[in-house]
């Protein structure tokens, strides 16, 4: 199962300001971690992730800095900032929301019914 | 655990990826630094499962997808980077750039300020523009100016010393034919001078321009450049300063503060000599950032000035009425030839010499030929008054100009023409041009120098 490309792009802020919220880190780790996170179903590219990490500088939710690792490489840090922080909290609220509208939609209230009674694979 | 070889030649393919990268203009530096990082953490996880470092290397490469995506996806976040800007100090990639284009700009504040400060020079000495020193500023502005050019120049690309004495003997040599003569205030060659010293200076400009290598076809070439951006960028500024003047005019107006006489005394004439300089500055510093303009307002007018002389030319045997030749006319039709002449030169400038003859090069073959046509036309006439009615020195000037210009257009005709037909290569055609341009140096230097007295001081 790959998740759409579009709900991918919806996520892809709160995910990374909440890895962020993690703590410092460098766009590889981010990807590897959004790896770990999803179990490999999430399909993140470079190019989604680094323009995404400048757009987030640039609106102030995060900052960088470039450290030096082993020997002449440079790494560049991103650290999320209080913005961000304020940012990622009103993102998770939405999402929140979202998540238990869903919830309530497909498990009704108090109805235990298992996920698999929705046909998940499409038309077999 | 990779042998050094394994690690040489991984390197050389980062480096190789490294030269991909940075062709593309979304993606700067700073960006290729941390795509390298990340595809190196991408390669060192891919080795450590087990791969060989040129298997990683492929892999990594492939699971970054392809470049077009990824610049395409920075365009978008960063859209400002397709709209190459001029940065006036630093903030470029490399520090070394940076600190050149520092000097540059502190150089270019000095040499600026030194044009401006030194126009006002001669009032100390009772030369002010209220007192009657029309002629004098009439001929002399251009060497208030065009020394600290040079001298800009000249500073940017370490003139030799042998160079830099045969700049200040040439501007000095002006500052003779400006003032020696005993013209009165009112006489043709004070004109004469006030045209012609400015074109001769602005040669000597070009020595300091192509100070490393004066022989060079190429050089000489980047000199037609940069003379035609020069052009565009002291129009621009001088738009801008008009812009600041009328504002500066109503709004001290509205409070009952005139400000004619600083206006006139100080913002004009030394804005004009300083733009001079910020305007050659502006040329040097964003050679290659920004595209030239003068070749593509060639490309725009090619047409519409072949268009307006073929239609001269049916009208004129239409109508089989003679030109009027008065004076106001040589000079037009001078200036009609320089402005094909312009053309010409201004799209040979931006033409690959290697491309094969097209459609435009035909079309430029006609504007030639056409602008040829009716220039014998009116030099026919001409020479009939002249033998008439004799000569006097801007008549004399003009004729010479004509004639001059006439026979670089009728040798670059023949040249084109044999590019049209694929006799000649192009770079014929260019290096005529440029080797050319010492003959209107010298022109120029003649109307300073010689007409006067030849003219008896007319």
């Amino acid at each position: 199962m790959r998740v759409a490309k579009d709900l991918v792009a919806a996520a892809a802020t709160p995910m990374v300001l909440g890895i962020l919220g993690e703590g410092e880190s460098y766009g590889y780790a981010i990807l590897r971690r959004i790896n770990e996170l999803s179990g490999g179903e999430l399909d993140w590219t470079e190019g989604l992730l680094y323009p995404l990490l400048h757009r987030l500088e640039r609106l102030g939710y995060a900052e960088s800095s470039w450290q030096s690792v082993s020997g002449e490489r440079r790494r560049k840090y991103y650290r999320i900032t209080n913005k961000g922080l304020a940012e990622l909290a009103e993102q998770r609220r939405q999402w929140d929301t979202v998540v238990d509208a869903l919830k309530e939609i497909w498990l009704g209230p108090g109805d235990f019914r298992p996920l698999t009674a929705i046909p998940l694979g499409g038309q077999a | 655990m990779t042998a050094p070889h394994g690690q040489d030649e991984m390197e050389a393919q980062f480096a190789q990826w490294r030269q991909y990268v940075q062709c593309r203009r979304e993606l700067q530096q700073s960006d290729a630094e941390e795509l390298e990082d990340h595809l190196r953490g991408s390669v060192d996880e891919l080795i450590a499962v087990g791969l060989r470092a040129d298997e990683a290397f492929l892999v990594a490469v492939k699971r970054m997808g392809s470049l077009d995506d990824l610049s395409r996806e920075f365009a978008r976040e960063h859209s400002e980077r397709l709209w190459k800007q001029l940065v006036l100090t630093g903030e470029t990639d490399s520090p070394v750039a940076a600190t050149r284009s520092r000097r540059d700009l502190v150089a270019m504040v000095l040499c600026g300020a030194g044009a401006a400060a030194s126009i006002k020079l001669p009032e100390l000495f009772g030369m002010g523009f209220e007192e009657d020193a029309d002629r004098f500023y009439a001929t002399n502005f251009s060497l208030f100016a065009l020394p600290w050019l040079a001298a800009f120049l000249a500073w940017r690309r370490r003139a030799r010393p042998a160079l830099i004495g045969v700049l200040l003997a040439l501007f000095a040599l002006g500052v003779v034919a400006a003032n020696v003569y005993p013209l009165a205030a009112d006489s043709q060659s004070v004109v004469l001078t006030a045209i012609h010293l400015p074109i001769a200076l602005w040669f000597v400009v070009g020595l300091a321009y192509v100070a490393d290598d004066l022989r060079s076809s190429r050089r000489r070439m980047d000199f037609i450049r940069f003379t035609g951006e020069w052009f565009v960028y002291f129009v621009l500024i001088a738009l801008g300063g008009g812009v600041l003047i009328a504002f500066m005019f109503g709004t001290f107006e509205a409070i009952g503060i005139s400000p004619d006489v600083f206006i006139s005394q100080w913002l004009l004439p030394c804005g004009f000599l300083a733009a001079v300089v910020v305007a050659g500055w502006l040329v040097e510093a964003k050679q290659g950032v920004v595209e030239n303009i003068a070749p593509v307002l060639t490309r725009l007018f090619t047409p519409l000035f072949t268009a307006v002389l073929l239609a001269f030319l049916v009208a004129f045997g239409w109508t089989s009425a003679g030109i009027d030749v008065e004076r106001e006319a040589l000079i037009l039709f001078n200036l009609l030839l320089v402005v094909v002449l312009g053309l010409l030169l201004y799209s040979i400038s931006a033409r690959d010499p290697l491309a094969p003859p097209g459609l435009f090069d035909k079309l430029q073959f006609a504007l030639v030929v056409s602008a040829l046509v009716i220039d014998v036309l009116v030099l026919l006439e001409i020479t009939g008054r002249i033998t008439e009615y004799g000569t006097t020195p801007n008549k004399a000037a003009a004729l010479g100009e004509n004639v001059i210009l006439l026979a670089n257009l009728a040798w670059s005709a023949w040249l084109v023409l044999g590019f049209v037909r694929r006799r000649t290569p192009f770079g014929a055609l260019e290096r005529w041009q440029t080797g050319y341009l010492p003959v209107y140096a010298a022109w120029a230097w003649i109307v300073v120098l010689v007409f006067p007295p030849l003219f008896s001081y007319l």
